[in-house]
């Protein structure tokens, strides 16, 4: 495959926050194909043209919730094949990449703007699975990772 | 209308009676407050404890200008509405938060999104008062930075298998 070909892309967020910051990457997204999974069914009306998994949400210590979303989730993965995912956060975009990456694609993590001063949860535990592993911070950036490249702003 | 919003985890007193009394004084305009666990019961705003994300959008597209604690979701919305934001941050020194590291996230945001930052109540009251302006130079995108962009472009082009 040549560089440039359309790749198929799996970009994953929960909503609020993280659903705002993926949105302000998709200029790097032309000319491929996008797949989204995030957690608020109206989030699909702002990506009319790409295929959209709304998932439940899962709260940091609701087992069965999150156990849940990870069987969706590699469902998802196993069905799509992405050859690139990528996440802002939190859970769903962990879950996402790990599969993601056992299935062969490359993965990217950008770590939310809304964490100046400490990494999230996410962030620290999706790193040996992240083949990019970013912060929007420059301070926050350190010789083995975090890596700062531009922020959503 | 302007819409005053202090998220739903930590009381923001401060904030509430700042916009009460600018409501009391200028009342040709509606303002909507979302008070989360605040105290202080403000008599000049309608007030809203939480909202629904939808029915904080739906309010946020409504507002002529946004008046947040300075959440980072409030600012990106705002941002993506191509809404005036004006930010005050907590203070730790007064109780509002465990630290000041809100105070320099939101000095940060600032440079790169021209929001308006204030730290006071007196700031807040001349920040609204020239709030005509704030909508004129108010420049906004909908798209990460350069940088940012260009590093996910070539991540994604690169071709090489792990």
């Amino acid at each position: 495959m040549k560089t440039g070909d359309p790749k198929k892309i799996l970009a994953v967020s929960s909503s609020g926050g993280h659903w705002a910051e993926l949105l302000r990457l998709r200029p790097a997204f032309e000319g491929h194909q996008v797949v989204y999974i995030t957690t608020q069914k109206d989030s699909a009306r702002q990506v009319p043209d790409s295929k959209v998994y709304i998932i439940g949400d899962a709260h940091r210590g609701k087992k069965l919730e999150l156990i849940w979303m990870l069987l969706v989730i590699a469902m998802i993965v196993i069905r799509e094949r992405p050859s690139v995912a990528l996440s802002t956060g939190a859970a769903p975009g962990y879950f996402a990449i790990r599969f993601a990456r056992y299935f062969g694609a490359r993965t990217l993590w950008l770590d939310s703007i809304a964490n100046g001063e400490q990494l999230s949860l996410s962030a620290r535990l999706v790193q040996p699975y992240a083949d990019l592993w970013l912060t929007q911070w420059p301070h926050m950036a350190r010789p083995d990772g975090p890596e700062f490249r531009g922020s959503v702003l | 209308m302007i819409l005053t919003t202090v998220g739903t985890q930590l009381p923001f007193d401060r904030l509430i009676k700042a916009m009460d009394s600018f409501a009391e004084k200028h009342t040709e305009e509606e303002y909507f407050a979302q008070i989360g666990v605040g105290s202080f019961v403000p008599s000049h705003m309608t007030i809203f404890r939480e909202m629904t994300p939808l029915g904080f959008r739906q309010a946020c597209e409504n507002a002529r200008i946004i008046v947040s604690h300075a959440g980072t979701g409030n600012i990106l919305l705002a941002l993506e509405l191509q809404k005036p934001i004006i930010v005050m941050p907590r203070r730790a020194a007064l109780g509002e938060h465990r630290n000041d590291h809100q105070l320099a996230t939101v000095h940060w945001m600032k440079d790169k999104s021209g929001i308006v930052v204030a730290e006071s109540e007196a700031a807040l009251h001349a920040a609204l008062a020239s709030s005509a302006s704030l909508v004129q130079k108010h420049i906004v995108t909908d798209r990460a930075s350069d940088q940012l962009l260009t590093t996910i472009r070539d991540f994604i082009n690169v071709d090489t298998k792990r």
